[in-house]
């Protein structure tokens, strides 16, 4: 029987599927899992990117204000990553995050997980991939979403 | 089977608007009745060429439920000066109808198979005729999914029918915007982003797309990931339709005519030109 450890529950992920088990081992000592309640907040613009999630279960929105406007631009769920300001200077979020369902999900010690990559360059190039595959698929939608094709 | 064309194809029936209901702030859905109570049999898919007397006539898909034949059902956007008296129409007044024409989406070849609906905007509304035929034939499917992107909560079309969708068991339905205020507590992003999630057999799947073409591109990209054929993903196209007949050329699309030989054409059928800038 498969013991349920943070590394398979990682390996699982669509992030980290297919990740060698000893660079998952390296990643799992930054992870811990951590719970929200709903409308409960996992990020919040202009602070530190010290931090960064990998949603088990639930929905978060990635919204953004001004003043009283307060507009949801994505949506993040089951497998998906949430944040990654933390892996581009000057390490800064850019939307506040908030549950919109109680949210299982398993969090990362962002500084941790920055100092493994400079610590193993090929454990940290393989990192610096896979976010970035998530940057551009997100860069793509928000794109689309700016061409406003339905109107 | 489609149905067939009447003798005089290009000469309008006079029809009389029964019902007219707002969508959206800019979409409306009017239903026909044509005089003398008389049928007008469509497939799935389908267009008719509405006639505003005086002012000109526009090709708008048939809406409604292919089973119900004595009421055209029409859901259009308000773009132009014909769908802008269109609009104002109300029942009792005077439409003319020529029609069905094009081609219909394939709800025949796909029993036995999963079916994925991907709307885009006003794209859910030709393929809502595919939608009700599918769900009055239920047990000749697997699994039926509808996945549906807009602008905004408030754009979203049939929004009491889509909430009877979501409900049914038989059927996974997704709505997806491209932004929202809080109010709105569902997905947010792109229908592609939609796609990796749901449940279906990638390769014994049809899917039927309807949007506009960049929606349509990327999303047929998204199925080719999943593992989904090209000749297994069907597309509704649209173009500049005049005669609705394959006589006046406005429509025309690389070696077919988007009014007679579409508008629903099998994605391997027009690949060739879909990804062709400025086509």
């Amino acid at each position: 029987m498969k013991t349920l450890t943070l590394a398979n529950s990682l390996a699982e992920t669509e992030p980290f599927r297919g990740l060698a088990p000893h660079h998952l081992a390296f990643i799992e000592g930054c992870a811990s899992n951590v719970h929200f309640d709903k409308d409960a907040f996992l990020l919040f613009e202009g602070q530190d990117a010290d931090t960064f999630f990998v949603i088990r279960h639930g929905s978060v929105a990635l919204e953004m204000h001004g003043g009283a406007r307060i507009v949801t631009v994505q949506t993040v769920d089951e497998g998906g990553l949430l944040g990654w300001s933390w892996l581009v200077p000057p390490y800064i979020f850019h939307f506040d995050a908030r549950a919109l369902t109680p949210v299982s999900a398993i969090a990362f010690d962002a500084v941790c997980v920055r100092r493994k990559c400079e610590a193993d360059p090929v454990f940290g190039y393989e990192i610096y991939k896979r976010i970035s595959k998530v940057i551009v698929e997100r860069l793509m939608a928000s794109s689309m979403q700016l061409l406003d094709m339905y109107k | 089977m489609q149905p067939a064309l009447r003798p005089d194809p290009m000469l309008p029936l006079e029809g009389k608007v029964r019902r007219y209901r707002s969508e959206t702030t800019d979409t409306f859905t009017i239903d026909i009745g044509l005089k003398g109570a008389a049928d007008l049999p469509f497939a799935p898919g389908q267009f008719n060429m509405l006639y505003v007397f005086g002012v000109g006539e526009v090709p708008i898909s048939i809406s409604g439920d292919p089973e119900n034949p004595g009421v055209v059902t029409h859901t259009t956007r308000e773009v132009g000066s014909v769908t802008r008296v269109m609009r104002r129409l109300r029942p009792g007044d005077t439409v003319g109808v020529r029609g069905p024409y094009g081609t219909a989406w394939p709800v025949e070849e796909a029993r036995g198979h999963d079916v994925v609906l991907i709307a885009g905007g006003i794209g859910l509304a030709p393929l809502r005729p595919a939608l009700y035929h599918l769900l009055q034939h239920r047990a000749d499917y697997g699994r039926i999914v509808l996945l549906y992107g807009t602008r905004t909560p408030e754009d979203i079309l049939f929004r009491k029918e889509m909430s009877q969708w979501r409900s049914r068991w038989d059927i996974d339905v997704h709505v997806t915007v491209d932004r929202a205020t809080r109010r709105w507590h569902g997905n947010v992003g792109v229908v592609t982003t939609l796609i990796p999630k749901i449940p279906f057999s990638p390769k014994d799947a049809v899917a039927m797309l309807c949007g506009p073409e960049i929606m349509m591109h990327v999303t047929v990209q998204e199925l080719h990931r999943r593992g989904v054929p090209a000749d297994q993903v069907y597309v509704s196209l649209e173009r500049n339709m005049k005669c609705a007949l394959g006589l006046c050329g406005h429509c025309q699309y690389g070696p077919v005519f988007i009014c007679k030989d579409g508008p629903v054409f099998r994605f391997d059928q027009v690949e060739p030109y879909f990804n062709v800038r400025e086509f």
